[in-house]
């Protein structure tokens, strides 16, 4: 038998057993252990379900119909280095976010949910990001980016930025 | 009266206000130190119902009642989680506690595990507020080295833990059971009630699920006592029975076509006109306003004319919106489209129904597909009808769905399309000349991709 390269790394397994004793069960640390995973990949493929699925003693199908209700965590690539969610909900759309959305599209030469080439940059549109005070805004990684207009929203995405959680 | 001073906002603008320190310094966690010295579980739980406290996540349920119906001499686990789902389009008020004053929350969550005996309380909070995650989980590391968390709080027997957990960006984790299902690491699909959580909920134990700016509010009454609580706000309407009162101080959430957007606290049945007025600096570009959002978008819209309305529990019901809700009043000015406002509300739920329900499902998506028509020019009078049957028949209220969701889709449209047919019949014939009177099936333009 071919030893096969492990996608879960033992920091990332160490990560995911330090959460366990808050749960009386090993399925809560599901999502946990999804974040875990995406925080270091960017992505959570198959492979990484399966794996998660052993750490937790699930079957593989279970962690995957958890992963597939949020779309949130993307299976095929990783995305961008900078993910930024562009709110569209009605605070931000009535003060310019769907205009937003489509200019940063249209300036990076991408379709919504995509990633630029380089794989520094994946917009995608968000449901309120409960920043209704500083509309239209932005949450690239973890920062908040504040009453954008599309030539300073551009800008900030364009710099680099640290992704802590 | 004395002009209302805000306590739930009190540490904004405090420099630091977020520490322990700061918490302490403004008379902070005495009152917990107090009630595990000197009260029973009970005790607080009556403090609480005798407040009259409702709930602050939108269903406006009496949170001392709530607590009574954990089941008696249980013998455990019991738990509390607390819900920091917060994405109501429009709302941030829980954002602003948690990023400002988080050990008011925490202190909050100690008072409410002793009163319902809970020993672990479970923080659910959204992905969207990374600076809420780092300041809560600093203020949880503070309280546990102060000993405010964890074995024998302060010598009084009673322990508790409180974990951070964090949600993957789904609105439907906001509804209390849906939170439950996808805290146990499942689909966040929400269960058919009964049972209710306080029989059967998180790990099939007892739980009780509160919102953030609730917790806060304990914390207020156990500082301020009952008698402070209840002087603030709108009391019961003697003519109806079934009317509890809305007591207390509100953070309201003013966002949209204001001067001034901003989370503002105010006693509990300020008028939505008070509200833009005097705090939000007026609609916005010395407009006037169209509608108004009264608590979040599932509550429906308010016309020009109905901003007047006292928002308290009862107020927006009264003018045929569904609630208060978050009180999340989003302002939205007399040059926009009210079909672009409904179709921005159809495809928030179209994205957002967890697809658990026929007529939620079938019913966002397709209100979505039908306003994408209605705005590419090829709308028909007889679609309003059909979005008013949509709206009439999806919910917890016709009986047709699991959760309210539904009924929080169906309200933007109802109330649109009652209180601005007008609006859209012009749009239609407009945009529509050799259409609109059409009435036999139409294909839909596009396929919309539905959560």
């Amino acid at each position: 038998m071919i030893a096969r390269k492990k996608i879960l790394t033992d920091e990332m397994v160490a990560k995911i057993e330090a959460l366990a004793p808050r749960y009386p069960n090993r399925r809560a640390l599901t999502l946990p252990a999804l974040h875990v995973v995406y925080a270091e990949l960017r992505h959570v493929p198959l492979e990484a379900v399966v794996e998660i699925a052993e750490v937790l003693g699930l079957a593989p199908a279970e962690v995957q119909d958890t992963l597939s209700f949020y779309q949130f965590f993307p299976q095929e690539k990783p995305c961008g280095k900078v993910r930024a969610f562009v709110c569209r909900s009605v605070s931000c759309a009535l003060r310019g976010g769907d205009e937003l959305l489509e200019r940063l599209c249209h300036a990076n030469g991408i379709d919504p949910y995509g990633t630029t080439p380089d794989g520094e940059l994946t917009i995608e549109p968000a449901e309120c990001l409960g920043a209704c005070d500083f509309a239209p805004c932005i949450l690239a990684n973890d920062d908040l980016l504040a009453n954008m207009t599309p030539e300073a929203a551009q800008a900030e995405l364009k710099k680099p930025r640290a992704r802590a959680t | 009266m004395p002009p209302f001073k805000p306590v739930l906002l009190e540490a904004v603008g405090v420099p630091d206000g977020h520490t322990l320190a700061s918490y302490v310094a403004r008379g902070g966690y005495a009152p917990v130190a107090k009630a595990l010295a000197e009260k029973q579980p009970a005790d607080v739980i009556e403090m609480v119902k005798s407040s009259g406290l409702r709930g602050r996540g939108g269903a406006g349920f009496s949170t001392g009642l709530k607590w009574t119906f954990l089941p008696k001499d249980h013998p455990g686990p019991i738990y509390l989680c607390v819900n920091a789902d917060e994405s109501e389009p429009g709302t941030f008020n829980n954002r602003i506690l948690m990023e400002d004053d988080p050990h008011q929350v925490i202190e909050g969550i100690i008072l409410s595990s002793y009163a319902t005996r809970a020993s672990t309380a479970y923080i659910y909070l959204r992905y969207e507020y990374p600076r809420s995650w780092q300041r809560l989980q600093a203020a949880i590391d503070e309280a546990y080295a102060a000993g405010w968390l964890g074995k024998n709080i302060k010598g009084s027997g009673f322990s508790l833990d409180v974990y951070l957990h964090r949600g993957a960006a789904a609105y439907i984790c906001g509804e209390e059971t849906g939170l439950i299902e996808s805290l146990e690491g499942k689909r966040a699909w929400p269960r058919i009630k009964p049972p209710f959580p306080a029989i059967e909920g998180l790990f099939r134990k007892p739980t009780v699920v509160n919102n953030v700016e609730t917790m806060a509010c304990v914390a207020q009454i156990a500082r301020r006592g009952v008698d402070w609580f209840k002087s603030i706000g709108v009391p019961a309407d003697p003519n109806n029975p079934r009317d509890p009162g809305s007591y207390g101080p509100k953070l309201y959430c003013l966002s949209g076509h204001v001067e001034k957007p901003g989370c503002y606290e105010a006693p509990l049945g300020i008028t939505a006109r008070q509200l833009i007025e005097e705090h939000g600096g007026g609609v916005w570009k010395g407009r006037r306003a169209k509608a108004v959002i009264p608590g979040g978008i599932s509550m429906g819209l308010m016309t020009e004319s109905e901003l007047d309305t006292p928002l308290d529990f009862a107020g927006p019901g009264k003018v045929g919106c569904l609630g208060l809700g978050t009180a999340a009043v989003v302002v939205i000015d007399d040059q926009t489209s009210i079909v672009d406002f409904l179709h921005n509300s159809c495809r928030f739920f179209a994205h957002e129904s967890c697809g658990q329900c026929t007529p939620c499902r079938e019913g966002t998506s397709w209100s979505l597909r039908m306003l994408e028509r209605i705005k590419a020019g090829k709308g028909r009078l007889k679609d309003l009808d059909i979005l008013h049957e949509i709206g009439n028949t999806m919910g917890m209220m016709p009986g047709s769905t699991i959760c309210g969701l539904a009924d929080g889709a169906a309200w933007p449209i109802k109330n649109a399309i009652k209180k601005f047919r007008g609006e859209f019949e012009d749009y239609i014939k407009r945009t529509n000349p050799s259409g609109w009177m059409v009435t036999e099936p139409v294909p839909a333009l596009q396929i919309v991709g539905a959560h």
